[in-house]
């Protein structure tokens, strides 16, 4: 059965190793849903987080392969444990005088906040999961949105467990 | 105090003699000049100028597999960069070490374009295990010291090291690394204990269990402890094509070669196994035919350096990543320990069965007057078997008649490309071969299309005097693919028919010997002289055009669908 996985990869932070991991995903035959990179608080390191869909088989392999890259240190499937996952839409909405009021109160009750307002547009950006972000691009879907960019995945797991810099196959 | 400087060239070759390095194949060019001087400047270091790029992995791809030391091929960019990918491929998919060194440009004109510049660390990526471009002539040493360590260890493969010519020239003291310090790359050398108390109590267990031993047992230089365990715990063994010589053929429980070209009795033996004890393997679909039906009912055990191979075509019961060597010493030492008793008369029952299944071979025909490439395979054998020569293969036809008619008792005898089937790979990987074993000669068994792919290295083997001796299986077709296109293209020969040059006329004109065999008497006397000959050898066997290699399993059918002549269907 094919389900959606967040894996979450340390890697060394140096030229390339992007593109390994990519070319591994293209190479292989894997698709990249979402793809998330930036340095860690130790500028050495990278965190990539990888949005995928497979089936069991086809996610070990993804994670087992990973882990062959070098650069790759440590490789965990955030999505078999507990983990807390986070997005970003930022959305530009059509905004007329008549329906302004019932658009600012859709945007109150859905936690999303507006960035820039324009005389026909605003932009309003909303944070949570996968679900919340969809959901709310769904709520002002009919107000017409002039664009919709979207953060990748970022996750960490909950409570004690830790994605150390210890490689473990 | 002042420090002795060295150019990136020399820092270079002096990482490489730390290396053990004593010998490399490449190709010089624009951009590694200042390498191919400091070669000129140095003996520590032989060079061998081979006549295309792609000639000089294999070559070094030969060494390594004949060695078991990591070989080294040096080239030029752009064109002689592009020209090493498939030698990398190759060796990647066959897990065999070597270090590639690619000259790049300038550093300042990267990326601009300039003449002769590929991006060589981009191409490689996914046909190398890994990867540098050097930016820094102070990183040299360390990426090195490194790229050894990486090629060498685990799952072994090819690591290419791009070098600007910039580099080349720059200046900094040499200081080789002791150690390395890659934080994401710890290969798993020690089996988990539990598995393997788990995978024995499995084989205790077993009414029919069978043994598949695959390259990853050469790898490992593990074949001793493999005859061990097998005698020890009364298992059959086959092999995969990778994994010849890893168990002696000659014993009474070698079944063979497995697989799509496998022995009948090898491949029925894995069918009705109920435990498979698959070592250093990747369950090719060469190896497994049909996936859905391979081993459905049977546990399988599976060892492995590389976890990836676990689990990634064949579901493992019992998985044991870790270096095979030590896993099958652990076993034995756990044996050694406990006082099993074998169930002897289970296992005799299940030898029994296999004897049975021994009766049925591929049947031999004969089509016309020819030669038949079985008959000249089997007397090259008995004629060579005393000296025991590496024996390296093209890619097609000749490659499985040899795989099936020479007996091979020791590993690092028989050189194939295996995982990627790379035609052109067998007459480089004899040269390599003849540097890593300069006192036999070495048998390349080529057929009348491969050998054509990379014929220009005769020169090479002239120049050097190698002693590699060409057996030609000339049959005037691609044979692998015209017995294909017979069988399920309905006989449309499409593109297979292809002629080739005289080859006793073009081993004369480089200064070779070249001699013609059309009848089996003359097969002996062109053997010997080709033996006494003091340098390379073409042995031109003119033979008959339609036969065929049985047996013979199509292609996504169940490995225990054996043909074993034309008229099965």
């Amino acid at each position: 059965m094919t389900t959606k996985h967040t894996i979450s990869v340390l890697v060394t932070n140096e030229v390339g190793v992007l593109s390994r991991i990519v070319d591994l995903f293209s190479g292989r035959g894997y698709n990249i849903e979402s793809l998330t990179v930036a340095p860690t608080l130790d500028s050495i390191y990278s965190r990539v987080t990888i949005v995928t869909a497979g089936d069991e088989d086809v996610i070990e392999q993804i994670c087992k392969q990973l882990n062959r890259l070098i650069p790759v240190i440590k490789v965990a499937n955030l999505t078999i444990g507990e983990a807390i996952e986070y997005e970003i839409g930022i959305l530009k909405v059509n905004v007329s005088d008549t329906n302004r009021a019932e658009f600012m109160n859709i945007v109150a009750q859905s936690g999303a906040k507006i960035m820039d307002v324009s005389d026909k547009t605003y932009i309003v950006k909303i944070d949570g999961n996968e679900k919340d972000v969809q959901t709310f691009a769904e709520l002002v879907r009919p107000y017409g949105i002039k664009e919709f960019v979207r953060s990748g995945k970022v996750a960490i797991t909950k409570g004690n467990q830790f994605i150390n810099f210890k490689k473990t196959n | 105090m002042n420090k002795i400087m060295y150019s990136g060239a020399e820092i270079l070759l002096k990482s490489l003699v730390k290396e053990g390095v004593k010998e490399i194949f490449g190709y010089p060019g624009g951009v590694v000049l200042p390498l191919y001087d400091a070669l000129y400047m140095q003996d520590e270091i032989k060079h061998y100028l081979v006549r295309h790029e792609q000639a000089a992995v294999h070559a070094a791809e030969g060494y390594a597999r004949v060695s078991g030391k990591a070989g080294v091929a040096i080239v030029t960019s752009g064109p002689g960069a592009c020209n090493t990918i498939t030698g990398l491929a190759n060796a990647y998919y066959d897990g065999t070490p070597l270090i590639l060194i690619t000259g790049q440009v300038n550093s300042k004109l990267i990326g601009g374009d300039a003449f002769q510049e590929a991006d060589i660390v981009g191409i490689t990526r996914s046909c190398c295990k890994h990867n540098y471009l050097v930016k820094d002539v102070k990183d040299l040493a360390r990426i090195v010291k490194e790229a050894f360590y990486i090629a060498t260890t685990g799952k072994k493969g090819p690591v290419v090291i791009d070098i600007p010519v910039d580099i080349f020239n720059a200046k900094y003291e040499f200081n080789y690394p002791k150690n390395v310090e890659l934080p994401g790359y710890n290969p798993t050398y020690k089996g988990h204990p539990l598995q393997i108390q788990k995978a024995l109590n499995t084989l205790f267990e077993a009414k029919r269990p069978v043994i598949i031993s695959g390259g990853g047992v050469v790898a490992s230089n593990a074949h001793r402890e493999l005859k061990e365990l097998a005698e020890k715990l009364k298992i059959p063994v086959v092999h995969t094509l990778m994994g010849s010589g890893t168990y002696p053929d000659n014993l009474e429980t070698s079944l063979g070669m497995m697989g799509m070209h496998g022995n009948y009795c090898a491949n029925l033996t894995v069918c009705n196994a109920d435990v498979i004890f698959a070592i250093g393997t990747r369950f090719s679909d060469r190896i497994t035919g049909c996936l859905k039906r391979f081993a459905r009912d049977a546990q399988v055990i599976h060892v492995d350096i590389d976890p990836c191979s676990i689990s990634k075509n064949v579901k493992a019961t019992i998985p044991i990543v870790g270096d095979i060597k030590n896993i099958l010493a652990a076993m034995l030492q756990e044996l050694s320990k406990k006082h099993h008793k074998i169930n002897n008369e289970l296992k005799d029952k299940w030898f029994r069965e296999i004897e049975e299944w021994k009766k049925k071979i591929a049947i031999p025909q004969k089509t016309s007057d020819k030669l038949s490439a079985i008959t000249v395979l089997q007397a090259i054998y008995d004629y060579t078997k005393k000296d025991e020569p590496v024996v390296s293969t093209e890619v097609g036809q000749h490659q499985m008649w040899c795989a099936q008619n020479f007996k091979f008792n020791h590993p690092r005898k028989l050189i194939t490309s295996g995982g990627l089937g790379t035609m052109g790979f067998g007459f480089p990987a004899a040269m390599g071969a003849c540097v890593a074993n300069k006192n036999n000669y070495v048998l390349n068994i080529a057929g009348d299309g491969s050998i054509q792919m990379n014929i220009q290295e005769l020169m090479t083997c002239v120049d050097y005097k190698f002693k590699v001796i060409n057996c030609i299986i000339n049959n005037g077709y691609l044979g692998m693919v015209r017995q294909w296109q017979e069988k399920i293209y309905n006989k449309h020969y499409s593109q297979t028919k292809i002629s080739s040059p005289d080859f006793v006329k073009l081993a004369q004109s480089y200064g070779a010997l070249g001699i013609r065999v059309e009848k089996e008497e003359e097969i002996i006397p062109a053997l010997k002289k080709a033996i006494e000959f003091k340098g390379p050898v073409m042995i031109d066997f003119v033979c008959e055009n339609f036969e065929m290699v049985y047996p013979w399993v199509l292609a996504g059918e169940p490995i225990d669908k054996v043909l074993l002549s034309r008229e099965e269907v």
